[in-house]
């Protein structure tokens, strides 16, 4: 694949569709966990990880799978990695992976990592699945940091805190701005606010581009906006 | 599908069935010695705020004592006991106790009691209260619960266990007070049950120490 590919691969995993905010995949860990960058940083980083290993393991099998098993291997393959990734956790990140709790088991239910394993892994070479994998991770896993720092800043009033989840040592509590916060940034319906404007940002910003490139080239047909 | 294509289909889920289980085991097998300790290392270092200011034996964990309901300590599930000695004589207990009427559920505590029946510490070890509100209970998010380092029944005497508003002695949360009414009413429990039967705590032979570490405190 050309570099020029790749980077465009990583424009449509990044932006133009990406997992969270334009397939609305994997909404329930993303809704839920991201209450601080680390929370979202660590699932992110977790659910990327799955995602490639799963998308190479699916690829790397599709010759010997029949359509009508499909499925079933899907959920053997992606409930093993995400059991090891778990294991991995718990091994190097305890704090974080108390503080994700079930949500790292439940990565197997993120549809995202099914429904790349289904329309992407299934029917390309490894090596583009796999980079598919990594485009579509970061994605998602952007996606919930940004929420993250987002609701962090405005729910607790404070940016990184709780480091010490990733790099061990004494519990930190990040950079405060002030003490306490928008409460509701922190509660459920703050999360569904955050991704509504973040969903909100990105058609408003995707306008304006469209705008821009019609006003530049006024004869040519307008493409339909998506 | 035909018979073969079954056949096919059947070896096929087989074979990544046992590839997958490979894997997991294999990564079971690598990380399972540091999450072990992990484990150990996160309780030892959970029990030690509960014991400012002590002078102990290592080895806490060990002098687990599991108490099945029904019991006299607050909480329906069971509640744990770790005895805590000093060169073999005890000098504190530490109470894993579940108090019942939280705002969202129960909320699982740890609090350290010394053999004269003083408060050595409280830590809030797993609860649902409010984000914000309620979860200041939280050692690394507030000092709320160091108030009550240094005080036993006698000081204040039972009735005033309480938040002020109720007539008590403790600070409440602003915007919070069912949440902290919830656990001075369990550290009280506990305190009470100490007293009663604190000769009990400490001479419950080692048999009855249950040696299963699936209730993490």
């Amino acid at each position: 694949m050309t570099p020029s590919g790749i980077s465009d691969r990583f424009k449509t995993g990044l932006w133009r569709e990406n997992p969270g905010l334009v397939q609305l995949l994997g909404l329930c860990p993303l809704l839920a966990v991201t209450s601080t960058f680390v929370n979202g940083f660590g699932l992110g980083i977790a659910t990327l990880a799955v995602l490639v290993a799963s998308n190479g393991l699916v690829s790397a099998t599709r010759r010997w799978i029949r359509s009508e098993i499909r499925i079933p291997i899907y959920v053997l393959i992606i409930a093993s990695l995400v059991t090891c990734i778990e294991l991995i956790f718990k091994a190097w990140f305890p704090s974080l992976d108390r503080s994700l709790g079930i949500f790292i088991p439940l990565i197997v239910t993120n549809c995202a990592i099914v429904a790349r394993a289904e329309v992407f892994a299934s029917r390309n070479p490894v090596g583009s699945s796999i980079i598919d994998g990594l485009v579509m991770g970061s994605g998602f896993a952007l996606l919930l940091m940004v929420i993250g720092v987002f609701r962090e800043l405005l729910g607790q009033g404070s940016l990184f805190s709780r480091l010490d989840m990733l790099f061990g040592g004494e519990p930190m509590r990040g950079l405060v701005f002030t003490d306490g916060g928008w409460l509701l940034a922190i509660l459920p319906p703050g999360a569904f606010f955050s991704l509504a404007l973040a969903i909100a940002a990105k058609n408003a910003m995707d306008r304006r581009h469209h705008k821009k490139r019609d006003s530049a080239m006024p004869r040519r047909a307008r493409s339909p906006s998506k | 599908m035909n018979d073969t294509a079954v056949f096919k289909s059947g070896i096929t889920l087989a074979v990544i069935a046992a590839i997958c289980t490979a894997m997991v085991t294999l990564t079971f097998r690598l990380t399972e010695e540091r999450i072990i300790a992990n484990e150990q290392a996160w309780l030892e270092r959970s029990l030690q705020p509960a014991l400012s200011g002590l002078f102990f034996d290592s080895g806490v964990t060990e002098s687990k004592i599991v108490v099945s309901p029904p019991h006299e300590l607050p909480g329906s599930e069971a509640a744990l006991i770790y005895r805590v000695y000093a060169k073999g004589a005890p000098v504190a207990a530490l109470f894993v106790v579940s108090a019942r009427d939280g705002y969202a559920g129960p909320i699982r505590i740890l609090i350290g009691v010394d053999v004269t029946g003083v408060v050595t510490g409280v830590q809030v070890l797993e609860h649902r209260e409010t984000p914000g509100l309620g979860d200041r209970i939280e050692s690394t998010k507030s000092d709320w619960v160091k108030q009550f380092d240094g005080h036993s029944l006698v000081d204040p005497e039972p009735a005033g266990w309480g938040i002020r508003r109720d007539g008590g002695q403790f600070d409440q949360l602003t915007g919070a007070s069912v949440t902290p009414r919830a656990i001075i009413k369990a550290i009280k429990e506990t305190l009470l049950y100490f007293d009663a039967h604190s000769d009990q705590v400490f001479a419950d032979a080692a048999t009855e120490i249950d040696s299963e570490e699936k209730e993490n405190p």
